[in-house]
């Protein structure tokens, strides 16, 4: 086969999402944002939701969000993506809206929005990256941190005397009324990301069909915080944070009450 | 023929609320302190949302709700919240935001006395707040100070216009008194709000959706620091001509004055009543009543200090806006200051007799 005849399109097996921009990345190579980014992207673009999506970017690694994805975005104080996702699906209830946040800006600094927002079962979707550290301000505790895991500021490691416990923040919001779908998921292998665009293609159409709040948890690695190689920051996250952050869905029901 | 003017008799608070309503808010974020909850509760009574469609939410706190009112007016819509002084503090870093990223909306505080947690009676301590920043960073907000009921009601459209007209935040300052007290009142004609079509055209930075254009991005955030040294350029440009156009006062008696009382929100009311006791005792006493707290009508004051021989800031706080009379008098007649503090209110009897002593020898 000619080199031509590779480029004909019925030969074409794969393609860039036109919902991915052509801006390089800033993430380290071994992130999980970039795989995330773009099953969100094609799951948009194969939903032909462009038009009507509108993202909330965190603080963090993942500020810079609304470079790659080619939709309308906000950037949001820390933490506090849900409550203005809130106000812009109240506000255009014909939007498919979502927020792709961190553990510190969900968890930490947020936790009162992301638990009222949830509670209120506002018809977004929650996209939760857990690598279990501070990427952007280089390296520092989580909420998330397992125990006797080492950041810059548990040097040590994670002592729960000291600095109390890694905190499983989807099981609890797979408690509230509000939310219809609570997942976990990973991206670091095949099978894994197969999945992962699966559930990111539900919960959008849960916020289209106005079923309440998703949240889609990616249980992920931070190799350049963990200090590891890309590869074996996957192995370590198999073996110790499935362990206390494992896959599976948490909640998938209809919710039961919702307001105004 | 003339439509006779429906009057009604309502608290300050409740105004706002029917004014929002009325002029086409889309959407109203709050959490509930003493002494402006009338805002939301109000709101609620009314239910808009089976009306106008505009949408009423109680967020979680008041951190919440300001980053609610950045959502909505991000994607163009008119929004506001209300609060009261400790709750305001709450809201200083939305405000920074709101402000960096350009997006219109009301921000109503009905202040209280602090610091602290203070007290639920009336207070201006948070007019440095208002009108110097608040949150961080270099930034101002069109703030509004009205002294009746019926002021509460116009200056909410007002702000409302002016926050559209430069994309910048504005905010009602008002007080304890002007937010419980009823007046009569003539409410706002019903303005529709406005459609997505006109909010699109209106507002072509709006997140309202990628649809035949580049997406958009509302953000406050520069890296780069020339990058962030241009939107503070611009923010100053955009300040400057808010300087030039939309300085508001009031002036009662000033012509003839000797001496002139400057006084805002409820304080402004107290001064009407010095001004007719020190004329009754001879004391040629105007009232300079600032509309706009920020911009500030620095050049009315410049222009009253060549024809008078001294002013006096008359405040519900230890001294705020006395510094910014003394800033535009400059050194070139005295500027003194009554005021009481914490939730207490000045009579007008116990304002002249300081007038007298610290001005009038």
């Amino acid at each position: 086969m000619t080199a031509k005849e590779i480029i004909k399109p019925e030969n074409l097996v794969y393609t860039k999402t036109k919902v991915m921009t052509d801006v390089p990345m800033h993430y380290c190579p071994g992130c999980s944002h970039g795989v995330i980014h773009k099953l969100i992207a094609e799951a948009i673009e194969e939903m032909g939701i462009q038009e009507k999506t509108i993202g909330v970017a965190p603080v963090g690694c993942s500020v810079f969000a609304y470079n790659y994805l080619d939709v309308d975005f906000q950037e949001a104080a820390h933490g506090r993506a849900p409550a203005v996702a809130t106000a812009i699906k109240r506000l255009q209830p014909d939007k498919c809206v979502f927020t792709y946040q961190g553990d510190g800006d969900l968890a930490a600094i947020g936790t009162a929005e992301t638990i009222h927002t949830c509670n209120r079962g506002e018809n977004i979707v929650i996209f939760f990256i857990n690598n279990a550290i501070y990427g952007m301000t280089g390296g520092q505790m989580a909420p998330t941190t397992l125990e006797g895991m080492k950041t810059s500021t548990c040097p040590y490691g994670r002592n729960t005397d000291i600095y109390g416990f890694p905190l499983k923040i989807s099981d609890l919001l797979a408690e509230l009324d509000g939310t219809c779908y609570v997942t976990r998921q990973s991206v670091h292998k095949v099978g894994n990301i197969v999945k992962a665009k699966k559930a990111i293609k539900k919960a959008l159409q849960n916020s289209m069909d106005g079923k309440g709040t998703s949240v889609v948890e990616f249980v992920s690695s931070c190799n350049s915080g963990w200090k590891m190689s890309p590869h074996k920051a996957n192995l370590w996250m198999e073996e110790n944070m499935f362990a206390k952050y494992p896959l599976g869905d948490l909640k998938d029901t209809e919710k039961k009450h919702y307001g105004q | 023929m003339k439509v006779m003017e429906e009057i009604k008799l309502m608290k300050g608070n409740e105004a706002i609320a029917h004014a929002a309503i009325r002029c086409g808010c889309d959407g109203y974020f709050g959490y509930p302190i003493t002494p402006q909850s009338e805002v939301m509760e109000t709101l609620m009574q009314e239910k808009p949302w089976e009306t106008t469609g505009m949408v009423v939410l109680q967020a979680e706190s008041e951190v919440a709700a300001i980053n609610m009112v950045y959502g909505g007016a991000g994607c163009g819509k008119k929004v506001l919240t209300s609060s009261s002084s400790p709750g305001v503090s709450l809201k200083q870093e939305g405000i920074s935001y709101i402000a960096c990223a350009e997006l219109p909306c009301l921000i109503v505080n009905v202040m209280r006395g602090g610091p602290g947690l203070g007290t639920i009676q009336p207070s201006q301590a948070d007019y440095f707040q208002a009108v110097k920043g608040g949150g961080h960073g270099d930034y101002k907000l069109i703030v509004l100070a009205p002294s009746s009921v019926q002021e509460m009601a116009d200056f909410t459209v007002l702000a409302l216009d002016l926050a559209f007209k430069y994309n910048t935040p504005s905010m009602l300052l008002a007080d304890g008194i002007v937010g419980q007290m009823m007046e009569k009142v003539v409410l706002p004609p019903f303005v529709p709000r406005r459609t997505e079509e006109e909010i699109r055209q209106q507002c072509p930075w709006a997140t309202t959706g990628k649809v035949n254009r580049k997406s958009n991005v509302i953000t406050s955030l520069a890296l780069q620091a020339e990058e962030m040294e241009e939107t503070n350029l611009r923010l100053q440009r955009k300040y400057a001509q808010i300087v030039e156009n939309e300085v508001r006062f009031e002036e009662v008696q000033c012509d003839d004055a000797d001496y002139i009382l400057v006084a805002f929100g409820s304080c402004a009311r107290v001064g009407e009543k010095v001004v007719e006791l020190a004329r009754n005792e001879g004391i040629k006493l105007g009232l300079l009543r600032p509309i706009t707290l920020w911009p500030f009508p620095t050049k009315e004051i410049q222009r009253l200090a060549k024809q008078v021989k001294g002013f006096m800031s008359l405040e519900l706080s230890a001294g705020q806006m006395v510094e910014d009379v003394r800033l535009a008098v400059n050194g070139t007649v005295p500027v003194e200051f009554y005021g009481r503090q914490g939730g207490v209110v000045p009579l007008a009897e116990e304002t002249l007799a300081a007038l007298k002593e610290k001005l009038v020898k």
